[in-house]
């Protein structure tokens, strides 16, 4: 393991730790607006700031975070409106941002290795001066996103509602933008501006395939995304002798392979759920019995047991049957 | 009831809405609302599809602004009370559900954010008042299920703990009985029975009033933007009827607009602006 003696692996290490909490943390709330593609768009509107700064010598990070932000906040004030079809809106910043961006790199004669860094990440060239911005920002991220949490919950949930009972919805609305915004950008030295999205929103969507809680939805999210970046990369590393494996694609697709892992448990859950769901509860029209049944149900006797109303039926073959007495009735 | 503006505003005064009329994308739907809610009223907002009266709650919870006339809540204009906390509004339930799964504790806790402050976490009187809040509807045992796994009615029941976790004084509540079967309807009632007997001024739309019908002790029926009747409740299918029943009824409001309503039926096609419900 003298990989990770070198200075350079610590950092990256460090930056895909924090990314790895920020990114999911911010993105629960995308998903729960159901604006999943909210970082994707974001991310393609980075990539002119990035050219810009590029273009102009100056911090391509600082001026990647100035024009996210304002993407993200045009994007917040789009969706707002509402009248506006939102998606096209998105769509109009994606491929301008990217567009934007490409050529004003070429403008500015530098050349597409360069932004390329930018693209899919190149976390392990990463200096010491950003590692320290990556660390602020995502605090900032995370400690807003944790600690705002029931006041975004309930926005997010009920935009309405949270505006009677007196929040300031757009202030929080605007928030969030920003917070989306300055997470793409510290993502995207780790997994890059066109793979961002994905550490935002795949860990999300894995953890609410076995939660049923907001908070544990959060919770299990920033988990995920911290395993997948810090596996990620370390895989990375570990076949770096004999493979050529980027980080950025790395992680991404181990957060993927997560998914992929939870997701039938999830499904079936569903189903499990859809079959034991309370029956409505109105008597049946009128009193039926079973045939002679010479099975006695019972809780351990396999067959599913659904509630209906007061007592309980067993569900098999298609019938519902219900103890009446000593037979069983059809309900 | 007069219409004069008066000078001192009661704070005690739940709603008092005078000359009140909003406008949606530019055309108006409200004209000329009188509207005066007093401490106790259990109020029906009645009328057809398209009437205002989702139109006029929403103006009243201060989520519409009033194109003119004077609104006061509790003495103060919607936008400037601030303690919040005196209204807990429950909308119409939405189709659609979040992307993220929420618990029903978790929607209900929402409620309390009225009387929370900032990086607080919850405090022992907000776990009580949220306990609290899912007895009255009857819900104290699902408290861990996501809240997609309950039925529409029960759904509605939840939203109401949530409004009545943040106790209090004045409920408005947005077509609560729509798309809720008679079980939970029954169920509903009983909620709002409760809240009744603690106090609670309560202003419902209802299209239809059903098990609620006997809890209510005034109707208000909204007819094309405009208040056509205000007084002792109605029978569902008084509603709809022009004279509102009065050949049976021994009431007789001195109401402005009572007087003035034209005898018949109105079949005339309403045409609403896109973003109103009815």
């Amino acid at each position: 393991m003298e990989l990770f003696t070198y200075e350079f692996m610590q950092r990256a290490l460090i930056a895909a730790l924090f990314t790895g909490l920020a990114a999911p943390a911010i993105g629960t709330y995308l998903v729960q607006r159901r604006m999943a593609l909210m970082g994707d768009g974001i991310g393609h509107v980075a990539v002119t700031g990035v050219a810009l700064g590029l273009l102009t010598g100056t911090s391509p990070t600082w001026t990647a975070v100035v024009v996210a932000i304002l993407g993200a906040v045009a994007m917040e004030l789009v969706r707002e409106r509402g009248h506006t079809n939102g998606d096209v809106a998105l769509a109009l910043l994606f491929y301008g941002g990217l567009a934007g961006g490409v050529l004003l790199t070429g403008l500015g004669g530098q050349s597409a290795a360069r932004l390329q860094e930018y693209l899919f990440g190149a976390i392990t060239t990463i200096s010491l001066g950003d590692i320290l911005v990556t660390m602020v920002l995502a605090a900032v991220v995370v400690l807003c996103a944790v600690g705002l949490a029931p006041q975004l919950f309930a926005i997010a949930h009920d935009q309405e509602f949270a505006r009677v009972a007196g929040l300031r919805v757009r202030a929080y609305n605007l928030l969030v933008a920003v917070l989306a915004a300055v997470t793409v950008t510290v993502a995207m030295r780790t997994v890059g501006l066109l793979l961002v999205s994905a550490l935002m929103v795949v860990p999300v969507a894995t953890a609410q395939q076995l939660s049923r809680t907001f908070r544990t939805t959060l919770a299990a999210a920033m988990v995920l995304g911290t395993a997948a970046s810090v596996g990620g990369l370390t895989l990375s590393a570990l076949v770096s002798g004999s493979a050529t494996v980027a980080p950025g694609p790395a992680i991404v697709l181990l957060s993927l392979a997560g998914f992929l892992a939870t997701w039938p448990v999830g499904a079936w859950l569903r189903h499990r759920a859809r079959l034991r769901a309370p029956f409505v509860e109105l008597d049946p029209a009128d009193h039926l019995e079973t045939d002679p049944h010479p099975h006695d149900h019972g809780p351990a006797c396999g067959h599913v047991a659904v509630e209906h109303g007061d007592h309980v039926d067993y569900v098999h073959d298609g019938h519902r049957h219900a103890v009446h007495g000593r037979h069983y009735d059809e309900h | 009831m007069s219409t004069s503006p008066t000078t001192t505003d009661d704070p005690e005064l739940p709603v008092r809405l005078e000359g009140g009329a909003v406008a949606l994308g530019g055309r108006p739907v409200l004209r000329h609302v009188d509207l005066t809610v007093r401490t106790g009223d259990f109020l029906a907002l009645m009328g057809a599809n398209g009437s205002g009266k989702s139109t006029l709650v929403r103006a009243l919870t201060g989520l519409l602004p009033l194109t003119a006339g004077r609104l006061r809540v509790f003495g103060h204009a919607p936008e400037e009370l601030a303690d919040r906390d005196r209204i807990g509004f429950v909308p119409q339930r939405s189709g659609a559900g979040s992307g993220v799964p929420a618990s029903v504790w978790e929607v209900v806790a929402s409620g309390r954010l009225t009387r929370r402050r900032l990086l607080r976490p919850l405090s022992r009187a907000d776990r009580a008042a949220i306990h609290d809040a899912l007895e009255v509807v009857g819900l104290a045992g699902r408290s861990r299920e996501s809240i997609s796994q309950l039925s529409g009615g029960q759904q509605q029941r939840v939203l109401i703990a949530r409004a009545l976790a943040g106790q209090p004084d004045l409920f408005f509540l947005d077509e609560p009985t729509a798309g809720v079967d008679l079980p939970n309807q029954v169920a509903l009632a009983e909620a709002l029975g409760r809240l009744k007997d603690r106090g609670a001024t309560i202003v419902l739309v209802a299209h239809e009033l059903g098990p609620l019908a006997p809890l209510v002790t005034r109707a208000v029926v909204m007819r094309d933007g405009r208040v056509a009747y205000d007084g002792a409740p109605l029978g569902d299918h008084e509603v709809h009827d022009a004279t509102f029943g009065e050949p049976h009824a021994h009431h007789h409001h001195d109401h402005p607009s009572t007087t003035g309503h034209r005898g018949g039926h109105d079949h005339t096609p309403h045409v609403a602006a896109p973003l109103e419900r009815g």
